[in-house]
């Protein structure tokens, strides 16, 4: 039973979170952290190879959790493998049993550290949507019939605060004609802001079956604060800000400040996505603060 | 036109140290623009080479060394320990056919590249075999876009510069500024074909 797929297909309010395979091949501290969060979360994405960089694979680390209980979401870019690799992994992982597979363009090798590795991007999200779509229905790309067909949940992602949103929104109608049924997004700061995209893409997803999960992150300490905001693109309301660094305890400031995003994304938001950089420890009490209860 | 740059000095002598009577070739078409194959580079490069020790034979600037009949034609009688070549790959494989001297490339050639003024070149052009500048208000997004996505854009762009490169400008932000209205950009664009024509009119891709 995949609560994660139930919720995305016939609604409720999903809370995913996400882990990041480490360098080497002992996930024993990633699993640990899976096994605390199980009865917290709906499912928890695994990112691949996540900021360029090279780490135990998405694919192994989706089915450790899942032995284990948890439900995975395969995060798989497009960067590194050719249409051949990316069908071929998209089968193993069905024949392992992952159904959730988020499908991102991934960040570009020159923010990582194999600044001089191919570029690969030989499908783009939409095409590897499509060719995901193509699996299910029994075919690969080249038109081949399988023996056996997977069943995948397909996500993606949309940011909502890239400019310019017109963008966005037409890669979130591709994504969806492509067979997308979730998204997850880059992190919400500003929730007015959340619903002014929500507004916006309301024509596109209105008619369809789509859930999108904004994501909202921990800001663990104004040092982090500072950090995010010399990121390109983000930004955090200046009352934020304000509050974490007049906080006396910073951590349970920025925990509180979570939560309240959480509930105001509850009235209007299909789910939440949780990023927490390395501190899930605290997912619970901050789900606690927001009012939902866990599993 | 095919952009060079040249290789470092040091590169160029090393692949030299085991031949002499070097004959140099230069290009007056391509790497003439680049300032890197053309009278100047060529007689710079001589006189490099002959402080470093080395004899020169001859030089010859052609008009497009990457056209084998023109190397035929200008190199036929020369008789050379090495040549040094000065233009692109395609220049060194031209010559290749006509002499069977060894040959050393003194550029790097870099990309296609459209030329905003000497030393400011811009990659515009993959020569992928596909061009779909039509359908994209004329700006190429396989070089423009750093993923080469042709659906569309990526989530990284900020303020309409490119995730990867912050001084250059997302290619899908300036599709979009481009085509406004035009609705193109909607269409579901397939995956690319790697194959490229091998019989190009008469002319066939590889064999001559
Ligand atoms: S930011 Fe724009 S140009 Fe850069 S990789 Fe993404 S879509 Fe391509």
């Amino acid at each position: 039973m995949n609560i994660f797929r139930d919720k995305i297909i016939n609604g409720g309010f999903s809370v995913t979170a996400e882990l990041f395979p480490p360098k080497g091949n002992d996930a024993s501290a990633l699993l640990k952290k899976a096994d605390f969060l199980k009865p917290f979360v709906d499912a928890i994405n695994v990112t691949d190879n996540q900021r360029a960089s090279m780490r135990l694979g998405s694919m192994a680390v989706s089915r450790l959790i899942k032995e284990m209980g948890v439900e995975p979401i395969m995060q798989m870019t497009c960067r590194d493998r050719n249409r051949i690799a990316l069908q071929s992994d998209l089968l193993s992982a069905s024949a392992l049993g992952i159904e959730n597979v988020l499908i991102l363009s991934g960040d570009h090798p020159l923010n990582g550290e194999y600044k001089d590795a191919k570029p690969v991007y030989d499908l783009d999200t939409v095409q590897l949507l499509t060719a995901a779509g193509m699996l299910i229905k029994g075919t690969d790309l080249a038109g081949k019939n399988l023996s056996g067909t997977p069943s995948f949940c397909l996500g993606a992602v949309v940011n909502p605060t890239a400019n310019p949103v017109e963008l966005q929104i037409m890669m979130l109608e591709k994504k969806i004609n492509a067979g997308a049924v979730f998204f997850q997004t880059q992190p919400i700061f500003d929730v007015s802001q959340y619903e002014d995209f929500l507004g916006k893409v309301r024509p596109v997803t209105g008619a369809q079956k789509v859930r999108i999960l904004p994501g909202v992150a921990l800001l663990k300490s104004a040092k982090f604060v500072k950090f995010l905001l010399g990121l390109p693109g983000v930004n955090i309301p200046q009352a934020t800000v304000d509050r974490i660094e007049r906080a006396p305890d910073q951590l349970a400031e920025g925990i509180k400040i979570c939560a309240e995003t959480i509930s105001r994304l509850r009235g209007i938001a299909d789910g939440v996505h949780i990023m927490a950089i390395g501190m899930e420890e605290h997912i619970p009490e901050i789900l606690r603060q927001a009012g939902i209860k866990s599993k | 036109m095919i952009i060079t740059v040249q290789k470092p000095l040091p590169e160029i002598l090393d692949s030299l140290k085991d031949y002499d009577n070097v004959f140099i070739v230069g290009c007056a078409a391509c790497a003439t623009k680049c300032q890197t194959g053309g009278e100047e580079a060529v007689k710079k490069i001589s006189e490099e080479l002959k402080k470093a020790g080395k004899k020169v034979s001859g030089s010859a600037v052609l008009d497009t060394p990457c056209d084998i009949r023109v190397a035929k034609r200008d190199l036929k009688n020369v008789s050379a320990g090495v040549f040094l070549i000065l233009g692109c790959g395609a220049g060194v494989q031209s010559v290749e056919k006509v002499t069977s001297a060894p040959l050393v490339p003194a550029l790097d050639p870099v990309f296609t590249g459209t030329v905003e003024r000497i030393g400011i070149y811009h990659e515009y052009c993959a020569l992928c075999g596909s061009c779909m500048l039509a359908g994209t208000g004329g700006i190429c997004p396989i070089t423009r876009c750093a993923k080469s996505l042709i659906n569309g854009p990526c989530g990284g762009a900020v303020n309409g510069k490119c995730e990867a490169d912050p001084d250059s400008d997302c290619a899908w932000a300036l599709i979009l500024e481009k085509t406004k209205g035009k609705g193109i950009l909607k269409d579901y664009m397939p995956p690319r074909s790697f194959i490229k024509p091998k019989n190009i009119g008469r002319h066939k891709k590889t064999t001559l």
